[in-house]
């Protein structure tokens, strides 16, 4: 048993890795792995359209789920192929979560017409359209920082209509009855009909059905320039060409010139009859087809965009935070019975997350082509990376249980954190004009998260001796010794890192806006983890602060980077504030109440009470 | 030494000073980050910073509130030196600390020196324009420029901090006195026929005075707030008073817009002309201006995007930079993180309107840019000494332990 059950719960995390790891396969006769594949440019990035797919998904509903009216369950891809081709049936998908009380009233629906109680589909939607489309007139009049949450609410669910309403636009018209049809027919007449409006301009005779028909065209396509999402139309340049990506209606624009209709128009009208008719096997051929040319001019691209919808199907991140959870409870379990053989498995499971998290990472740093951290998302999978890393030094150094289990109180909050913010959207952006430079995101940024992440690391720490020292009678002269002593340390790293990180921003500051430091909300968030950092260091040096104190001290660093992280975006002010919602606000606050009430327990209860230490006193 | 001496002695050069100290700074930087929400970034530092004692203004009263950041920040040089001085062995185990605390010192002097010496500028060039001077973002002098020669301008200048002072102001090279009568930091000027009950004309020479009515305005610390000054100006001879002016860097015009629609705008004031002794002279009130011996021309301004998007990918200016000598004659490239050093000045992109090609240089004079990445430099390679030793011999010592109960137990 004490050899089988370790084994048991390390084998349990590595078939959950495989597990994650294998290649999706086809459900049904349709290629739609093929199809998840096709490069797009979405904001200025070239993408597969799994990740618009999903997305999307995530944008609308906040999950990747979809779920057909008849309960049958879509993957990402399936919803996808439906909304660019076969709009009428997505229509009655049920993909807009709507959750305030009063939207829900203007719409005319309830929570009982809603899939499970939140989302809504297009058709229940649009009757109310005008009455929609009024509110939005009056919320949008109102400075974003004073909107009510009703009128946040009606804005969000109008620009998900609209997200939807572009994306049913992208590959073919939507209200088409066979767009195959109507391209073929424009290609036959292109060069007779602009002949034709070219003699009507200049008052010859002309065909005049002909000419109007091409007027009608260039009208019917200007629309869809403007409307379509995805700019799917590659460039002839090939790859090197990102500028020249074009959606469908100026493509068709620009027909009028070459006088000939893009393939890719072709291809993707006749995906969309295939998949409409339901035929497979025409759909697959065509598909392949349209890859081998591809695979000519955009060799990279398809291999990017293959490993990319890999990579998302995947999911390392969701599963490393499940074999935190799981490295968490070994971890404990560790301290109680089996000190050795479940500690190593924890350190392991740790190992295996962190190692998870790393490829993750390496492939997100490859596929956007940006150093690891460039957003708040990708900072929050930095912190728990770093964290992991630390602990896992640490715990080969101590094995006592304690940094692996320091890794996961940092490592699941972080990941759940970074969920909830992937759900704007894709998180791989295109860096803004002064952002967009690699050297300084790789320095800068990087020491400044590492600094979070070891700040964090020292609270996690404090806040186990805390609780072992205080509820459990676990915590031995020895262990609370070394515990200490990992405080102590992991605080030498964070200031390392914190101090230099901010330094460098300064130094990025003074090359791109001509001064050091402004005082501006981050700058001072980034010092104040600096100074706390450096308030630790000279307390213990100077006596004032013994192993509790240290602890204590370093609990309440938890606050000051949470501030940092997080709460100067509350503000609203300054050159770094990106947004961030209310909801964060309450979370950070009731995170600050938690820790600081942790401190207040902990000095509150006399040393000499606490469960571990009074039991060596009687001792 | 006696005890007093000795305690106020320990007192500076104590760590427990320096928990304080260091508390009450991260505790004023917390409050003046929330402060930012009702303050501009220059109020804040002015307020917050660049004080001792931090006042703040309830509007009916204004309290002392904080120890203002010269305060906590002397204290906490005051304190570091003179531990360092106390303790004064050098010990290559505690090198680190040194260049730890060498390296705060420099970047601390560092941004005193900034905060001191940098210079602001700005400068604003038109495609296929040309500028040889720098404009202030904010600080305003009157000019009183001897144009009798069209080849060549005497140009006298007088800060706004100097006029604002009152009191006569004699220049060699004016063969009049320039007495100011009164200095608005921040004014509004109206059309005098919107006014009721104007108040008489001020000066009596020059356009200004009888067109408008100036009035004084608060100071607008926020952001992106404008302060236009005025002055009332006298010029006095030998012979008794020339006259007074009355000057502003802009004046309110009347516009319509494309729908026809009255709109309020500023123009640049015309220089105001006088004749004294043979010579003409040209008052004016303008930001401050700083000449280079060499002239920057903009051949092309570039505003990327992201494709199919309006974000912002990059944004640069091609200039051409040259000497009258002819000593340097070439074009440069200047962008987002890639600023240009030429002649003691660091040239950044600023801000940009490529549609109508225009393009807002800042302009930058700082003799301590460099003390930062010493600083960093020294900080750096400390801690990593000082950490470094310090789990080296951890480190050491954990292997003796463990290794030590082994020959016990075989």
């Amino acid at each position: 048993m004490k050899k089988f059950l370790p084994l048991a719960l390390l084998l349990l995390g590595v078939a959950i890795v495989v597990r994650s790891l294998v290649p999706e396969r086809n459900k049904t006769e349709f290629d739609l792995v093929g199809f998840s594949r096709l490069p797009v440019v979405v904001n200025g990035r070239v993408k597969p359209l799994d990740t618009v797919a999903r997305t999307s998904l995530v944008i609308l509903q906040s999950s990747q789920t979809a779920i057909a009216p008849d309960g049958t369950k879509l993957t990402p891809n399936e919803w996808l192929l439906d909304v660019l081709f076969r709009s009428q049936r997505a229509d009655a998908y049920q993909h807009f979560e709507i959750n305030h009380p009063e939207v829900l009233a203007l719409l005319g629906v309830t929570t009982a017409d809603g899939r499970d109680k939140k989302r809504f589909s297009f058709r229940q939607i649009e009757p109310k359209m005008d009455a929609l489309q009024k509110q939005v007139g009056l919320a949008r009049d109102i400075q974003s920082a004073l909107r009510t949450p009703y009128q946040k609410a009606v804005l969000q669910l109008y620009s998900n209509l609209g997200l939807y309403i572009r994306l049913k636009a992208s590959l073919v018209a939507p209200d088409h009855r066979d767009f195959l049809e109507e391209l073929m027919t424009f290609q036959t007449n292109v060069v007779t009909g602009v002949a034709a409006v070219r003699a009507q301009q200049a008052k010859q005779p002309h065909d005049e059905k002909l000419a109007a028909q091409m007027l009608e065209s260039a009208g019917r396509f200007d629309r869809l320039g403007e409307l379509a999402y995805l700019l799917a139309v590659p460039p002839a340049g090939g790859e090197a060409n990102v500028d020249g990506w074009k959606n469908i209606g100026r493509s068709l624009l620009d027909s009028f010139q070459t006088q000939r209709v893009d393939a890719s128009l072709l291809v993707y009208a006749g995906l969309a009859r295939t998949w409409r008719a339901d035929q497979p096997k025409e759909f697959n051929e065509l598909l392949s087809r349209y890859l081998a040319i591809l695979e000519k001019g955009f060799p990279t691209t398809l291999k990017k965009d293959a490993a990319e919808a890999r990579f998302n199907a995947a999911q390392p991140f969701y599963t490393a935070t499940i074999l935190y959870v799981l490295a968490f409870f070994v971890a404990v379990g560790s301290w109680l019975v089996w000190p050795v053989e479940l500690g190593r498995v924890a350190h392991w499971l740790i190992g295996l997350a962190w190692l998870l998290a790393t490829v993750g990472i390496a492939t997100r740093v490859w596929l956007g082509g940006y150093a690891p951290v460039t957003n708040l998302y990708s900072s929050a999978l930095f912190v728990a990376w770093v964290a992991a890393a630390f602990c896992i030094v640490m715990e080969k150094i101590f094995r006592n249980g304690i940094a692996s289990v320091a890794a996961t109180l940092i490592g699941v909050p972080s990941l759940i954190i970074a969920h909830h913010l992937s759900l704007d959207g894709d998180t791989l952006e295109m860096m803004k004009a002064v952002l967009d430079s690699n050297f300084w995101l790789s320095t800068h940024v990087i020491c400044v998260t590492a600094g979070y992440g070891a700040t964090f690391l020292a609270g996690a720490l404090g806040l186990i001796y805390i609780a072992r020292g205080l509820l459990t009678s676990s915590l031995d002269k020895p262990t609370a010794d070394s515990l200490a002593r990992m405080i102590y340390g992991i605080v030498c790293f964070a200031t390392l890192f914190s101090l230099v990180g901010t330094i460098l921003g300064g130094i990025w500051a003074d090359q791109s806006w001509g001064r050091f430091w402004g005082w501006d909300p981050k700058e001072n968030g980034a010092l104040m983890i600096v100074i706390w950092n450096a308030i630790l260091l000279h307390a213990r040096w100077g006596g004032m602060a013994k192993a509790r104190g240290l602890a204590t001290l370093a609990v309440f660093g938890n606050v000051i980077t949470a501030w940092s992280w997080f709460g100067v975006n509350l503000l609203g002010v300054g050159l770094h504030s990106y947004g961030f919602t209310e909801n964060g606000a309450l979370w950070l606050a009731a995170f600050a109440a938690s820790q600081v009430l942790v401190i207040a327990i902990a000095y509150l209860v006399p040393f000499a009470k606490w469960r571990s230490f009074r039991e060596t006193a009687v001792k | 030494m006696n005890d007093q001496v000795r305690q106020v002695r320990d007192f500076f050069v104590s760590l427990k000073l320096t928990v304080v100290l260091l508390a009450f700074s991260i505790l004023l930087v917390f409050l003046s980050t929330l402060d930012q929400v009702h303050l501009g970034i220059w109020g804040i530092q002015e307020k917050w910073y660049r004080s001792f004692i931090v006042i703040h203004d309830t509007g009916s009263a204004r309290l002392p509130v904080y120890p203002g950041g010269y305060l906590i920040g002397g204290l906490l040089m005051i304190n570091l030196i003179a531990a360092h001085l106390y303790r004064l062995k050098f010990e290559w185990r505690k090198a680190g600390i040194q260049l730890i605390h060498g390296g705060v010192i420099v970047l601390l002097v560092g941004e005193l020196i900034t905060g001191i010496l940098q210079e602001d500028f700005q400068m604003t060039i038109v495609e296929g324009g040309s500028r040889s001077y720098s404009e202030s973002f904010r600080d305003y002098e009157v000019a009183v420029i001897d144009v009798t020669d069209p080849k060549h301008d005497d140009v006298v200048a007088i800060p706004d901090s100097l006029f604002s002072r009152g009191g006569e102001i004699q220049h060699a090279k004016l063969p009049f006195k320039v007495v100011p009568q009164f200095y608005f930091p921040n004014s509004i000027a109206q059309p005098r026929a919107q006014v009721p009950n104007a108040p008489p004309v001020a000066a009596n020479q020059g356009a200004i005075a009888p067109r408008y009515v100036v009035t004084e305005q608060a100071i607008d610390y926020s952001q992106n707030g404008r302060n236009v000054p005025a002055a009332l100006v006298a010029l006095v001879a030998t012979e008794g008073t020339l006259g007074t002016w009355l000057l502003r860097p802009e004046v309110p015009v009347l516009r319509r817009d494309e729908n026809g629609q009255p709109q309020l705008s500023a123009d640049t004031a015309a220089p105001e002309r006088l004749t004294y002794g043979g010579r003409t002279y040209e008052l004016s009130l303008r930001l401050v201006r700083a000449y280079h011996p060499f002239s920057i021309r903009l051949l092309k301004v570039t505003h990327d995007k992201y494709v199919g998007t309006e974000d912002p990918k990059n944004f640069s200016s091609r200039i051409e930079i040259k000497t009258p000598g002819g000593k340097d004659d070439r074009e440069v490239l200047i962008y987002m993180n890639n600023p240009l050093r030429y002649g003691g000045y660091t040239f950044f992109q600023h801000q940009m309107e490529a549609a109508r090609g225009l393009t807002g240089l800042q302009v930058v004079s700082n003799p301590g840019w460099l003390l930062p990445y010493v600083a960093c430099i020294m900080m750096t390679f400390g801690l990593l000494g000082q950490f470094g030793i310090s789990l080296w011999s951890f480190i050491k010592k954990r292997r003796a332990k463990t290794a030590a109960p082994k020959p016990a137990a075989t």
